[in-house]
């Protein structure tokens, strides 16, 4: 017997400014069902989640949930992982989870149930963090858990997942797709988003794919395989996504010595050589640290920074850069780009200098810079005045890229380079990646994603607990291998 | 992308949305009272608005630039006091020539500006006091310095050639108005065109972001209290030619809340990260504006707060609207 028809939507129609960005999406979602929903960068996933939300009011078109119309009486019933983390900074971990709806007694905060309810939250997905702790301190991956736990910590018949994996590993996103399977078996729907095709063909029942705005197809997951997929979000044949690998040679160009930073990064010591060295670990395991303290943007404890032999002696971030070590975050709305900045304002945030004449900004070559990108990554803005916050998930890390390849680097340290970008776009970005790395840079690719390390590196640092556990080279770079450095155990 | 001439037009509804809601309320606001007073509209009172908002006009053209770094800067108004004073008494000391006594003056009450800007971003940027702290202290420590340096009264001096320049009206336009233009446009550039002005927007949009992307943040919001500091200092050398004097218990008072009100008015944002110089200008002019039509009313100086305040009020609830 089909189960209960939980939501329905109807030619949901949404345009900005005259574009339409959703042409008519009709779906229907029936109770205990995980529907998948994928298609490229700037499809209209996050537009079409909007509606859903309320955050957007569809131009035309119907929303039916749970027999009611969902644009009149709101979106109550639905709860939400949204793409980029809604968190206040300044406040708890367990204040974030309970913002707005605060468990009280006599008009008093009810702290310490706050506290049980998110260490339980925590629990389940299997994550230690810390409920006093402020959002500030967390990792970008940490904030992802939060995020899950807060949208867990609702009472809901409908989720929606906003790529919540794209900054887990293997093992956090396992542990999610167990509490979606729980959630599945009590009768509660899923709409989830991904970039990685392969998840979604595992967890979903059913998967939509919207392209342009369109949704092309609607059908059992069973039917489809990873390329099917791809095949219908891009609407052409895909070409072989990993380029050939450039494994790292000639004499060291950047070299770590006895790293130490607090205690997230601990005596660490590596060389970078020109070519691609992959960066792997579990979540917490210093990676991102290691990273930022080798381009000064955190306080080392103890150790040094060679380049090319010489030692360096970086204060400030702008050390670093002068040196050309540039480092991508994987932090993008906190500290990749300026959402409230325009796009080609963006691109040369940090290379600003090279579009200046005695301190006054070359309006011209500036445009000119940011228009090369735009049409190198394909990025799909209205213009180059448009500002970011008004561009899709994957475009804006497109634009985080571009910026930091606009500074001519020589050893590039890209913190999750592809987070959030579509698998057509992502072939490409590594292709470039290699292009990059082929001419002489040296690369560190850290990576939550195995695959892409292993299908990118021919040499694989692997960090734990803020060690280097290990280097493993050429047919050692395997997930078995890997997994073993990182957590310690067979 | 977009053909030129959309571009064109693109390029000039944004500016329009950054600037030109301050300007088309001026426009409205001076139609209407030349419209409805005949006093207000003689050239005389309206040159006279323009040198009555210069003084703090040329403070909220600094203030700009530290609520764009996203930062702000009580302490202006007691800087014009402490500098006005120092200058003067420099001045009344220099012997012989008055036109060197004159250039004394100005090097003082200038350099002194710059100091006090400078000792404001030192706390904030290097000592990590937040603004609004920061600068509430060197509010009261200059205005305490000027009023000790004053003898807490009227500071004056019978320079013959200061008083001239005070006064001086070049091609019906008084000096101070001058300056208070041709600062506007310089700064105004520094803003928009140089790289500096582009640090100082990145740092009060997101200081976070501004610092990974190696910018100098700490430098840049140092820079932005210097520019604070240095037109307070230009400011006072101005308000004591106009009558040879300053007090030092009134000079420059509540400056700085005319100065942050004409920048929210002008149409920056309080957050940091997105202003405008000629914003501001417009937002100065508002003010001068409206309090002397109410002074032409006759309704008393106290109640003229209530009325600027709704002004503001006004001001930035309209543009939320635009906003949204
Ligand atoms: N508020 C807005 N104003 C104008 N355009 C917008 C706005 N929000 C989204 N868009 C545009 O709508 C299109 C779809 O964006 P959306 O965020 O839905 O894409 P997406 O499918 O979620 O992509 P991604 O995989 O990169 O997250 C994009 O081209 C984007 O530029
Ligand atoms: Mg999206």
């Amino acid at each position: 017997m089909e189960s209960e028809l939980l939501l329905r939507t109807e030619g949901v129609r949404k345009s900005f400014e005259g574009t339409p960005v959703l042409s008519g999406i009709s779906l229907e979602l029936r109770a205990g069902e995980i529907l998948g929903l994928v298609g490229e960068n700037g499809a209209g996933k996050s537009t079409f989640v909007k509606c859903l939300l309320g955050l957007h009011r569809p131009d035309s078109g119907s929303i039916t949930f749970l027999g009611r119309d969902l644009l009149r009486t709101g979106p109550a019933g639905i709860a939400a992982i949204p793409q980029e983390f809604n968190l206040v900074k300044d406040l708890t971990v367990a204040e974030n989870i309970f913002l707005g709806r605060e468990p009280g007694r006599f008009g008093f905060l009810n702290r310490s149930l706050m506290r049980s309810e998110s260490r339980r939250l925590l629990q389940k997905l299997d994550v230690e963090i810390d409920p006093e702790r402020k959002i500030d301190s967390l990792s970008v991956a940490e904030k992802q858990m939060v995020e899950i736990a807060k949208a867990l910590s609702v009472d809901c018949r409908l989720l929606i997942m906003d790529e919540p994996t794209t900054v887990l590993n293997q093992k956090e996103s396992a542990i999610l797709f167990r509490i979606m399977r729980e959630l599945k078996a009590g009768g509660t729907s899923i709409l989830f988003i991904s970039h990685r095709l392969e998840e979604i063909r595992t967890i979903c029942d059913r998967v939509a794919v919207l392209r342009d705005g369109v949704l092309v197809s609607c059908d059992p997951a069973e039917s489809l395989d990873a390329m099917e997929i791809a095949r219908r979000m891009v609407g052409r044949e895909l070409k072989q996504m990993f380029p050939p690998t450039v494994p790292p040679s000639g004499p060291p160009l950047l070299t770590v010595e006895n790293l130490s930073s607090g205690k997230e990064v601990k005596h660490v010591s590596f060389e970078l050589q020109a070519g691609i060295t992959g960066l792997a670990g579990l979540a917490g395991a210093g990676r991102t640290e290691l990273a930022e303290t080798i381009c000064a943007l955190r306080k080392r404890s103890s150790g040094s920074v060679k380049l090319a032999g010489e030692t360096l002696h970086l204060r400030k971030p702008a050390d670093a850069l002068a040196h050309g070590i540039v480092y991508l975050s994987e932090d993008r709305q906190g500290s990749g780009i300026l959402t409230e900045f325009p796009l080609d304002r963006n691109v040369t945030l940090s290379s600003l200098r090279r579009y200046c004449h005695a301190g006054i900004i070359n309006r011209e070559a500036e445009r000119a810079c940011a228009e090369s990108y735009v049409k190198k990554f394909r990025i799909k803005t209205a213009s180059l005045e448009t500002e970011l916050k008004y561009l899709s998930g994957g475009n804006q890390q497109k634009v985080a890229l571009a910026k930091c390849l606009d500074n001519c680097p020589r050893v590039f340290l890209f913190d999750e380079p592809t987070r959030g970008v579509d698998i057509g776009a992502r072939s490409d970005l590594y292709e470039f990646i290699r292009e990059l790395a082929a001419s002489g840079v040296a690369c560190l690719l850290i990576s939550s994603d195995l695959e892409e390390i292993i299908g990118m590196c021919d040499r694989v640092l692997v960090m734990r607990a803020g060690e280097l556990a290990g280097t493993l080279e050429k047919e050692h770079v395997t997930e078995e291998e890997i997994m073993y450095l990182a957590t310690g155990v067979n | 992308m977009q053909p030129e001439s959309t571009n064109g037009i693109r390029r000039l509804t944004t500016l329009l949305k950054s600037t030109g809601g301050p300007w088309a309320a001026l426009v409205v606001l001076l139609l209407v009272c030349c419209i409805s007073n005949e006093h207000f509209r003689s050239v005389q009172n309206l040159v006279n608005i323009t040198r009555q908002v210069s003084y703090s006009g040329l403070i909220a053209l600094g203030m700009t630039f530290v609520i764009a770094g996203g930062g702000i800067d009580l302490s202006v108004g007691s800087l014009l006091a402490f500098s006005g004073v120092i200058s003067i008494l420099g001045m009344n000391a220099v012997p012989g020539s008055e036109t060197l006594a004159v250039a004394v003056a100005a090097v003082i009450a200038v350099a002194l500006g710059a100091a006090g800007g400078a000792a404001n971003g030192a706390l904030v940027a290097l000592g990590k006091v937040p603004p609004f702290i920061a600068t509430l202290g060197t509010l009261v420590i200059f205005r305490s310095l000027a009023l000790y340096f004053g003898n807490s009264g009227l500071v004056s001096s019978e320079n013959e050639v200061y008083r001239e320049i005070g006064g001086a009206v070049i091609g019906g336009i008084p000096l101070p108005v001058w300056i208070l233009l041709i600062l506007t446009v310089v700064l105004s550039l520094v803003l928009k065109r140089t790289r500096l002005g582009r640090h100082i927007c990145a740092v009060g949009s997101n200081e976070r972001v501004a610092r990974y992307a190696a910018i100098r943040t700490g430098l840049v919001k140092f820079y932005t209290y210097l520019i604070a500091g240095t037109t307070a200092g230009i400011s006072a050398l101005l308000f004591g030619g106009r009558l040879n004097s300053v007090s030092s218990t009134s000079a420059g008072l509540s400056y700085e809340l005319d100065a942050i009100a004409a920048v929210i008015i002008g149409g920056s944002s309080m957050n940091g990260g997105k202003a405008s110089v000629w914003g501001t200008l417009a937002g100065i002019l508002i003010l001068g504006i409206v309090s002397n039509v109410l002074d032409m009313w006759g309704i008393s100086v106290t109640l003229q707060g209530t009325v600027k305040g709704l002004v503001i009020i006004i001001a930035v609830m309209m543009q939320r609207k635009t906003l949204k």
